[in-house]
C-alpha cells in the first residue's frame, strides 16, 4: 500500500501513521456532554467500501491527511491534507 | 450417530459406506423462539448451549456463506487462559475449562492439544511482568510456572537463546494452555447443535432486522422473512454492518490481522511459543506445517488480505527469534477481518432494542472465546442475566469508563 502525500509524493505506507475514521476531525467542544464525546471516541460507521480516514505523514512533512480510501479493496482515491 | 470406537470398526469393515450427515439441511421455519445470525464458532456454540444447557431447541442459526467458513476456520488455534484483568481472567478461565471437556461433550475430535504455552521474557522487567501475571493467573485458579533460563533451553532448543540482542532469559508457562483443530470445533458444535434439534440454514444472508414497539421481531433474509422472539448477532468483523440493520452503530473497528503457514515439517516444536521483544508467536500444526502470526495491520479493513509491510515484521521477528525459520518456506498467508474495540476487550450484552443480542468485539482472540462466549450468550438469551464469568464484557463499558484495557494502553481504536 502506498500513500500520495500532498506535500511529499508516492509514499510507502511504512511512512504514515494510522488514527482511524475522519470523524476524528469532528471533535466536540470541550463542554459537549459526555455522549458526544462517548460517540467521537468510540462509537465508528466503519464502513465495508469508500471511507474517508485519517493519516499522519510521520516519517515525512508530519502532515495529517483526509484519505479516501475503499476498506474492501485497499484502493486509495483520494489524499488531501486535513483541515 | 455417536463416534466410537465400535462404529469406526463397523464402517471399517462395511467399507464405510454408513457415514451420515453431520447435520441436516433444512429450510427456515416461519418462526423461532431465537435466531442467531452468524454461524462461526461464536454462533454455533452459543446455539450449542441454548439447547443443552437451557432447553431452548426452537432454535436457528442464519449463515450467509458456510457453516464455520469465517474466522474460526481461519486463525492461529491457539486456547490458553493467561488475562490477568478482572472481567477477562474469569471468563477466559471458564472457557478453558469447557475446552477440557469439550470433546466428550460434543463427542467429536476436536483435536484439543494441552501442549502448553511459553510467554518468553527477554530482560528483568519482563520477568517481573510475568511474575505477576503467573500470580494472576493461579489466583484465577489456573496454572503458570516462571520458567529460568535453563528450563526454556531445554524445552525449547530450536530458539536463539543468546541472541546479542533480545536473549532469551526465561518464560512464563501455561501448561494447560495449547491448541485445537478450528474446523472440528465449529463442526463438533454444528453436529451438537443440530442433534438437538436446532436449524442450521446456510446461504441465508441476514438483510434486514425487524423492529416494532422497540422490540425485535424477527429478520428479513434471502430466504425469506423469519420471525424471532429474540435474535442474536453474532457476527465478528461484520458486526457494524449488521448491528446498523438495528440502528446501531457499535464501538468497533474491523481491522486485518495476517498469519502465515509453513511446508509441512518434521516435529520441531511441540508447544506454543511467544516472542517477548516483539509480535510473532509460533505454533505447529499436526500437519507439521509451522503457523505463526503478529500484530495488525492497523488499519481498518475488509479485504480479508494484509500488506506486506506487517508480513516482512512478522518474518523479522521470527527470525531475531529462532533463526532456523529461514530455512521454511511460507506456503501461504491469509487475513482475517478482527472486530477491534476501542478497549481490546469483547462485547456480550443486551441492547436498547428487547430481545436483541449482541456478541462480538473478540478483536483478535475470538477462538479461545469460543466455547466461553457460546455459554455465556446463552445465558444471557435464556434467563435476560448476564453469565457471572461474562457480565464485564457491557456494551456501555466505554460511556461508562469500566473499561478492561488488558494491555494497559488506552481506550482508543488504534491502539489495539
Amino acid at each position: 500500500m502506498r500513500l500520495t502525500c500532498p506535500l511529499c509524493g508516492d509514499r510507502d505506507r511504512r511512512e504514515f501513521y494510522y488514527m482511524g475514521h475522519a470523524t476524528y476531525l469532528d471533535r466536540p467542544a470541550a463542554d459537549a456532554p459526555a455522549e458526544a464525546w462517548d460517540a467521537y471516541l468510540h462509537l465508528r460507521e466503519n464502513p465495508c467500501g469508500p471511507t474517508h480516514d485519517l493519516w499522519q505523514h510521520e516519517a515525512g512533512c508530519g502532515a495529517w491527511l483526509r484519505v479516501t480510501r475503499d476498506t474492501a479493496t485497499h484502493e486509495i482515491t483520494a489524499v488531501e491534507l486535513a483541515r | 450417530m455417536r463416534f466410537n470406537l465400535l462404529e469406526i470398526v463397523r464402517q471399517g469393515l462395511s467399507g464405510n459406506a454408513g457415514w451420515q450427515p453431520h447435520w441436516r439441511a433444512p429450510d427456515p421455519k416461519p418462526e423461532y423462539d431465537v435466531v442467531i445470525v452468524g454461524g462461526g464458532g461464536h454462533g454455533l456454540a452459543t446455539a450449542y448451549y441454548l439447547a443443552k444447557e437451557h432447553g431452548i431447541t426452537n432454535v436457528a442459526v442464519l449463515e450467509k456463506g458456510y457453516l464455520g467458513g469465517g474466522n474460526v476456520g481461519r486463525n492461529t488455534t491457539i486456547v490458553r487462559a493467561n488475562y490477568g484483568l478482572p472481567g477477562n481472567s474469569e471468563f477466559y478461565s471458564h472457557s478453558l475449562k469447557l475446552w477440557e471437556g469439550l470433546e466428550q461433550d460434543l463427542n467429536y475430535n476436536a483435536m484439543m492439544s494441552q501442549r502448553g504455552v511459553y510467554n518468553l521474557y527477554h530482560s528483568d522487567g519482563q520477568r517481573d511482568a510475568y511474575a505477576r501475571r503467573g500470580n494472576q493467573m493461579i489466583s484465577q485458579g489456573d496454572d503458570a510456572q516462571l520458567l529460568d533460563r535453563a528450563a526454556v533451553r531445554r524445552h525449547l532448543p530450536c530458539l536463539d537463546h543468546d541472541n546479542a540482542r533480545f536473549p532469551v532469559l526465561g518464560a512464563l508457562y501455561h501448561p494447560r494452555g495449547g491448541t485445537a483443530r478450528h474446523d472440528a470445533v465449529a463442526w463438533g458444535f454444528a453436529r451438537g447443535a443440530d442433534q438437538r434439534g436446532v436449524d442450521l440454514i446456510q446461504n441465508c444472508e441476514v438483510t434486514g432486522i425487524d423492529i416494532d414497539g422497540g422490540r425485535v421481531r424477527g429478520v428479513q433474509t434471502s430466504r425469506g422473512a423469519i420471525r424471532a422472539r429474540k435474535v442474536a448477532l453474532v457476527t465478528a468483523g461484520r458486526s457494524s454492518q449488521t448491528a446498523a440493520m438495528a440502528g446501531l452503530r457499535l464501538p468497533i473497528e474491523s481491522h486485518v490481522l495476517q498469519a502465515f503457514v509453513t511446508e509441512g515439517l518434521k516435529p520441531l516444536i511441540d508447544s506454543v511459543v511467544t516472542f517477548g521483544m516483539g509480535h510473532f508467536y509460533i505454533s505447529q500444526s499436526d500437519k507439521g506445517g509451522l503457523v505463526f502470526g503478529g500484530d495488525l495491520d492497523f488499519y481498518a479493513s475488509y479485504a480479508a488480505r494484509g500488506n506486506l509491510p506487517m508480513a516482512e515484521h512478522v518474518m523479522e521477528a521470527g527470525m531475531a527469534l529462532m533463526p532456523m525459520i529461514g530455512q521454511a518456506k511460507v506456503l501461504r498467508s491469509w487475513g482475517g477481518i478482527m472486530d477491534m474495540t476501542p478497549d481490546g476487550s469483547p462485547i456480550i450484552d443486551k441492547t436498547d432494542i428487547g430481545g436483541l443480542y449482541l456478541d462480538c468485539g473478540w478483536c483478535y482472540g475470538g477462538f479461545k472465546a469460543v466455547p466461553g462466549s457460546g455459554f455465556s450468550l446463552a445465558h444471557l438469551i435464556a434467563t435476560d442475566t448476564h453469565h457471572a464469568p461474562a457480565a464485564r464484557f457491557r456494551l456501555d463499558r466505554f460511556a461508562t469508563g469500566a473499561l478492561i484495557d488488558e494491555e494497559a494502553t488506552g481506550s482508543q481504536h488504534n491502539l489495539h
